[in-house]
């Protein structure tokens, strides 16, 4: 039987192509990185993958808002393409820059009318964080998370700020298990939700569980060492808890 | 036509800008500024009718959940209006000319819409109380504004039109020096900016009159920036008669006779086990890594452009050394940065700053902001560095930026071939920053923000990114012969080094640019960022175009190497200038500099005791060089790339690490390790001891993190004050001499460096009478290590209760210029001294005992001494400590009264020494490891979170790990988690 095969988004700017890309082989899949102009030029080479990924970084530069020249690419020259891939049941993940550009294409949290029911603004420190947080897991069928419950990873942006459209809308999307990732509390009881995200909400899904998008960087923790507290702690040679959502994703394709 | 669309976020609350802005004001006192709002704003000029202008707001600029926007044309009233009460607005936008990377994303985006050949220019607006205009710009200027890259405009924008000059018409300047004198000479290489000495000027009239015609101004120019002091180290290079302490010495070149010397013995004594691949020849420096890679690294400086504009100085300081490794051998993929920031402290009072400089905190912001933004957007993790405070930094602040690269074996070699095209990619070329080679040689004056404005770049790290995915894709392809990057001098110094033996040809109207209007001469020396030169074999050239092309950077044919060993530069056919090749690299007249160092005499010690062990211990936490960099460590990205095993901040209370290290390859366990020394406080006190005491500062680091102490690499960065002068010369020459003791010392080479020189700010002061602040002598070592297997590699951060804490190497009592000295309650006495033999002997030492696997936790001792490096242990590991001073292994400690003598063991800052957890089942294998360097069990490890010391008297102080961490940590903790 074939690997899955990961087809990983870059742009200019993109920047956490390679490790996306090596997560998902470390997860028993096949990666494959191509830049966004080539893909347009030929939207047939996301027929033979299973799962879309775009990966973190600066699309653009973030220069306008983060994510949005990218979203503004995929759904002026790419919606066919997309359309037709989860159609097919395709997987699409997107990471921290990733999960902006979801969020602005509109192919996460529309609500009937196609009207985008959230967006990540401005962490409210109104300033850039490289930290690690906890995170609670409810997988509801959020294909990605399935079990998992608790796990720590690093996040890095400076607009990750979760705000939802309307306390109504918030109510809906938790309701309808969209939103399966929370920052939770360190072991000392102090809140990780580094960025002032409504509900500590860190990550959202479709209503079909097969689209997800996340701040926190789960390409980051795929090995012991990358931890911050491994030394002398965590046996060097074990995974990291972000590798199960690599390989939530290649089971599910399998 | 011509829109401007503001964009604003509808909630308030999300406003930071807004929200900095009020509490900044506050904060000194400038105006009653009780709120405030903003917007960000777009001047948009193209072929668009409101319609099309308003789909491109709501498609494109405005988020539709958290913003809303305005549309109409810049000057209408609406765009104005008061807003909540507010009627005061202010307009920040950049300077025609000055890079405005998000208008050019935009730009770029509003054409993907299908509106091709559309203007953008971005701006950020602010809604202030009631305030008359003069108030309103004094506030912008001071807060939101710097002039020197930006215009304020309060109240509405009378801009018309985005539209530039028009096309410059060819013409040449002759720039004749005969018959001129000394004085007229001297006036000449001022008024242009050129920085030539006479004597170089006379070499320059005596060439041309052989030509029998006068040099033209292109000529000119281009010998002035190949002959810059930052384009060819002239001092450095220079022949020096020095008298020092140890006597009278002559060299011919000093640095190849210190510093290139001794990486020439070690690479000799390492015979056939040569780990060196290419040293001091390439824009950075090559080592063997694994069986197929090398490494590189390079630390460059950006002082001047930086202490002028700290944003955009710092952010183009480090493009510039992250192209310098990409423009290695056939180019290096860059996997770290680094950064170090040299600074006056933060709480020095306005009064106390000289007229024209950037207060220091805010100057500190800036240089933050700047390398952050430009190394995330970059997606090189900045994992290791530091920040100094020195009052002689108020003035000339250091900013030192490195990167590290990866390459495949065999590719550090590269070589032009005659005939082959002179390629330049990446961004387009404007008027910014010209002059930065001379002007970054030229000392700074309280007017340099507003005469040298021109000489500052502003970065666009996209830009950048874009140029690094298309240079290593045609280095996979081998689609170039040779590759060096854009910096200082612009093409005149990158055509000029390709082509310095072979000779090249350019058309210079070929070069695209940003605007029109630029002169043959601006095009030449222009130091716009973001830019990399190609030695391209003509048969290559489709190949490459389409490879730049899929990566979306553009690429250019702009001339080619000819063989013919001269320079020849043309504008749209016709002949610019010319220039022998060997004239300008080898014609610069050599001098014999004089040069003279002294130390003073160590200053008789005096105690004042105060406070206990403990609150002495609280007291250094607290000082600027010793607290957490947190707030700035979390702003940089230190894990792109996921390649990180030993972070900056460690263990689960995230204390400070020692050396940082990555992966070298994703999937593999050898790592490299980044260290840095620096002991600016020495500097003042002795040179020699300065730049010893911090390059065995850095190898301890990279050593603590697990390096193979046989296999580190040495960088040094020379910032310095006038070295024209005889006694600061000196400082430099026996600051080389340590480099070259102790590279040999530790048969640890230095494969590149830089330098920095004339680093003094000369200003006017109150009573009229001219001033000068010179920067302490500052040299800045580097370490590059490498781990054999980074699952092996051990962190600071205490581990584990019952385990053993052990002090390896001799600690004596030798306090001036240490932190302690700082806090007040000791003056005077020895510094701390380097004995090369026996740091080399507890360095090797520590590795062997790591090796063994019974170190849990190891950190080497620095600033602040044995108390404040256990502290930090602890409060990374959040546990806590017990250390007896008596049982420190001392010299010349026993004869001081005990007071003092507690003071000494627990804070003295002898170099080459560490502590180690000690894992309790495993002490018989640590001893054995040690072997015969001094070193003994201090104290413990314990659960309940308090430090004690036990003073050589049997009394012991205690502080809790809270009021520890709460110390290192500061003001800007509570912020960091909000």
């Amino acid at each position: 039987m074939l690997a899955p095969r990961a087809l990983v988004l870059r742009a200019p700017g993109t920047n956490c192509d390679h490790e996306t890309a090596h997560a998902f082989e470390r997860a028993g899949g096949l990666a494959r990185r191509i830049h966004v102009r080539a893909l347009a030029e030929r939207p047939g080479i996301a027929d033979d993958h299973q799962i879309l990924c775009i990966p973190g970084g600066f699309s653009y530069g973030d220069d306008v808002a983060s994510g949005r020249i990218l979203a503004l690419e995929l759904v002026t020259r790419l919606a066919d393409m997309l359309q037709r891939f989860r159609d097919r049941g395709g997987l699409v993940l997107g990471i921290c820059n990733g999960f902006q550009v979801l969020l602005q294409t509109g192919l996460l949290l529309t609500d009937p009318a196609g009207q985008r029911q959230a967006t990540l603004a401005h962490n409210h420190s109104g300033r850039y964080v490289d930290r690690w947080v906890r995170l609670r897991c409810q997988p509801g069928n959020c294909v990605f998370l399935q079990g998992l419950t608790e796990i720590e990873l690093p996040v890095a942006h400076a607009e990750g700020r979760f705000v939802a459209r309307s306390p109504a809308d918030l109510e809906h999307l938790s309701a309808g298990g969209q939103l399966p990732l929370r920052y939770s509390p360190d072991a000392a009881g102090r809140p990780t939700n580094p960025n002032g995200s409504v509900a500590d909400v860190a990550g959202a899904c479709d209503a079909s569980g097969r689209v997800f998008g996340l701040m926190p960087h789960p390409e980051r923790f795929i090995a012991a060492t990358q931890h911050p507290a491994w030394h002398g702690r965590l046996d060097p040679d074990t995974a990291g808890s972000g590798l199960a959502v690599f390989i939530n994703a290649v089971r599910a394709t399998a | 036509m011509l829109w401007e669309v503001d964009v604003s976020l509808t909630d308030a609350n999300g406003d930071h800008a807004a929200r900095q802005l009020v509490a900044a004001a506050r904060d000194l006192g400038l105006v009653e500024c009780l709120g405030a709002r903003t917007a960000a704003g777009w001047l948009v000029e193209g072929d668009l009718d409101r319609g099309q202008l308003e789909q491109i707001a709501t498609r494109l600029l405005a988020d539709p959940v958290s913003e809303v926007f305005l549309a109409d044309e810049p000057g209408s009233p609406r765009l104005t209006a008061a807003w909540d009460g507010l009627s005061t607005v202010v307009h920040v936008l950049p300077r025609p000319g000055v890079t405005d990377p998000a208008g050019l994303t935009a730009a770029e985006a509003i054409d993907r819409l299908g509106h091709p050949g559309v203007t953008v220019r971005s701006l950020r607006k602010y809604w202030l109380p009631p305030m008359d205009a003069t108030a309103a710009e004094t506030l912008a200027k001071r807060l939101l504004a710097n002039d020197a890259i930006h215009d304020v405009v309060v109240g509405p924008l009378a801009i018309r039109s985005l539209a530039g000059g028009g096309n410059w018409s060819f013409a040449s300047h002759p720039a004749p020096l005969t018959g001129l004198d000394d004085a007229a000479l001297e006036q000449l290489s001022r008024d242009r900016c050129l920085a030539l000495s006479v004597a170089e000027l006379h070499a320059i009239r005596d060439h041309f009159a052989a030509l029998g015609r006068p040099p033209v101004e292109i000529e000119l120019e281009t010998i002035a920036q190949t002959w810059s002091e930052h384009c060819c180290h002239k001092t450095l290079t220079s022949p020096v008669d020095h008298e020092g302490p140890a006597g009278r010495a002559s060299y011919g070149n000093l640095l190849k006779e210190t510093v290139f010397a001794a990486t020439q013995e070690v690479r000799r004594s390492l015979g056939s086990g040569d780990w060196c691949v290419s040293v001091f020849r390439d824009n950075s420096g090559v080592v063997r890594f694994d069986g197929d890679h090398d490494i590189c690294v390079k630390v460059e400086t950006h002082n001047h452009p930086s202490a002028i504009e700290p944003y955009g100085g710092a952010a183009t300081g480090l493009g510039g050394v992250i192209r310098d490794v990409l423009g290695t051998g056939l180019a290096a993929k860059p996997v770290a940065n680094l950064d170090v920031f040299c600074v006056a402290p933060t709480d020095t009072p306005a009064a106390e700053l000289p007229p024209g400089v950037i207060p220091p905190e805010r100057l500190l912001a800036g240089i933050v902001a700047g390398v952050r933004d430009y190394g995330n957007r970059m997606g090189i993790p900045t994992i290791a560095g530091a920040v100094a405070f020195h009052p002689g930094y108020v003035g000339n602040p250091l900013v030192f930026c490195g990167t590290v690269g990866i390459m495949p074996r065999g590719s550090a070699d590269a070589a032009v071939q005659p005939g082959d095209l002179v390629v330049v990619a990446g961004g387009r070329t404007g008027r910014d920053g010209i002059h930065g080679a001379t002007f970054s040689s030229i000392e700074l004056t309280s007017e340099s923000e507003t005469e040298s404005g021109g000489a500052v770049q502003i970065g666009h790290a996209i830009h950048e990114k874009t140029l690094t995915d298309f240079v290593l894709e045609a280095a996979r392809q081998r689609l170039f012969h040779a590759i060096t990057d854009c910096g200082a001098g612009g093409l005149s110094s990158a055509v000029g080094e390709m082509g310095a033996t072979l000779g090249a040809e350019v058309e210079l109207d070929r070069v695209p640019l940003k605007y029109a209007g630029l002169s043959a001469t601006e095009v030449w020396i222009s130091e716009a960022q973001e830019r990399m030169v190609l030695a391209v074999d003509p048969a290559d050239w489709d190949r490459l175009v389409a490879t730049a092309a899929a990566e979306g950077v553009e690429v250019s044919a702009i001339g080619s190497f000819t063989g013919t060993g001269r320079l020849v530069l043309r504008w749209q056919g016709e002949l610019a200038g010319e220039l022998d090749c060997h004239f300008l690299h080898e014609g610069r007249p050599r001098k014999t500099l004089p040069s003279r160092c002294m130390p003073p005499a160590d200053a008789p010690v005096v105690w004042h005791p105060r406070g206990d062990l403990a609150a002495t211990v609280l007291d250094i936490l607290a000082l600027p060089d010793v607290a957490s960099k947190e707030w700035i460590i979390r702003q940089y990205d230190h894990e792109v790339q996921g390649a990180s095993v030993t972070k900056p901040l460690l263990g689960p209370g995230d204390g400070p690490a020692d050396g940082t290290v990555i992966r070298g390859v994703l999937g593999r366990d050898r790592g490299i390790v980044l260290g840095v020394g620096l002991r600016h406080r020495i500097g003042p006190l002795d040179p020699y001891q300065m730049a010893a005491g911090g390059i065995v500062e850095a190898i301890a680091n990279v050593v603590a993190a697990g390096a193979d102490p046989h296999r580190i690499a040495l960088l040094d960065n020379f910032c310095w004050g006038d070295t024209r002068r005889p006694d600061s010369l000196g400082t430099l020459v026996e600051a080389c001499r340590a480099c070259h003791d102790l590279a040999i010392a530790f048969a640890a080479p230095f494969v590149s460096g830089k330098d920095s020189l004339n680093n003094v700010f000369s200003y006017t002061g109150s009573d009229g009478s001219p001033r000068e602040i010179s920067i302490p002598p500052t040299l800045l070592a580097t370490a590059l290590g490498q781990v054999p297997d980074v699952r092996r590699c051990v962190s600071p951060d205490l581990k584990r209760p019952g385990s053993r804490l052990a002090i390896v190497g001799l600690s004596r009592p030798d306090l001036a210029g240490s932190q302690l000295e700082l806090t007040g309650r000791v003056s005077g006495g020895a510094i701390p001294r380097v004995d090369p033999a026996a740091c080399r002997a507890s360095i090797h030492a520590v590795a062997r005992a790591q090796a063994t696997g019974s170190v849990l936790a190891c950190h080497d001792i620095s600033d602040g001494g044995l108390a404040t490096a256990v502290a930090e242990m602890a409060i990374g590991g959040l546990l806590g400590a017990r250390i007896d001073l008596a049982k420190v292994p001392c010299e010349g400690a026993a004869e001081l009264p005990a007071t003092a003598r507690d003071l000494a063991i627990a804070f003295g800052e002898s170099p080459g020494r560490f502590i180690c957890e000690v894992a309790p089942d495993r002490e018989e294998l640590f001893a054995e490891a040690l072997g015969d360097v001094p070193w003994a069990f201090i104290g413990g490890v314990a659960a309940p979170p308090v430090f004690e010391i036990q003073a050589t008297s049997g009394e012991s102080s205690k502080a809790t790990l809270a009021a520890l961490a709460t110390a290192w940590r500061g003001p800007h903790a509570a912020e960091e988690n909000s």
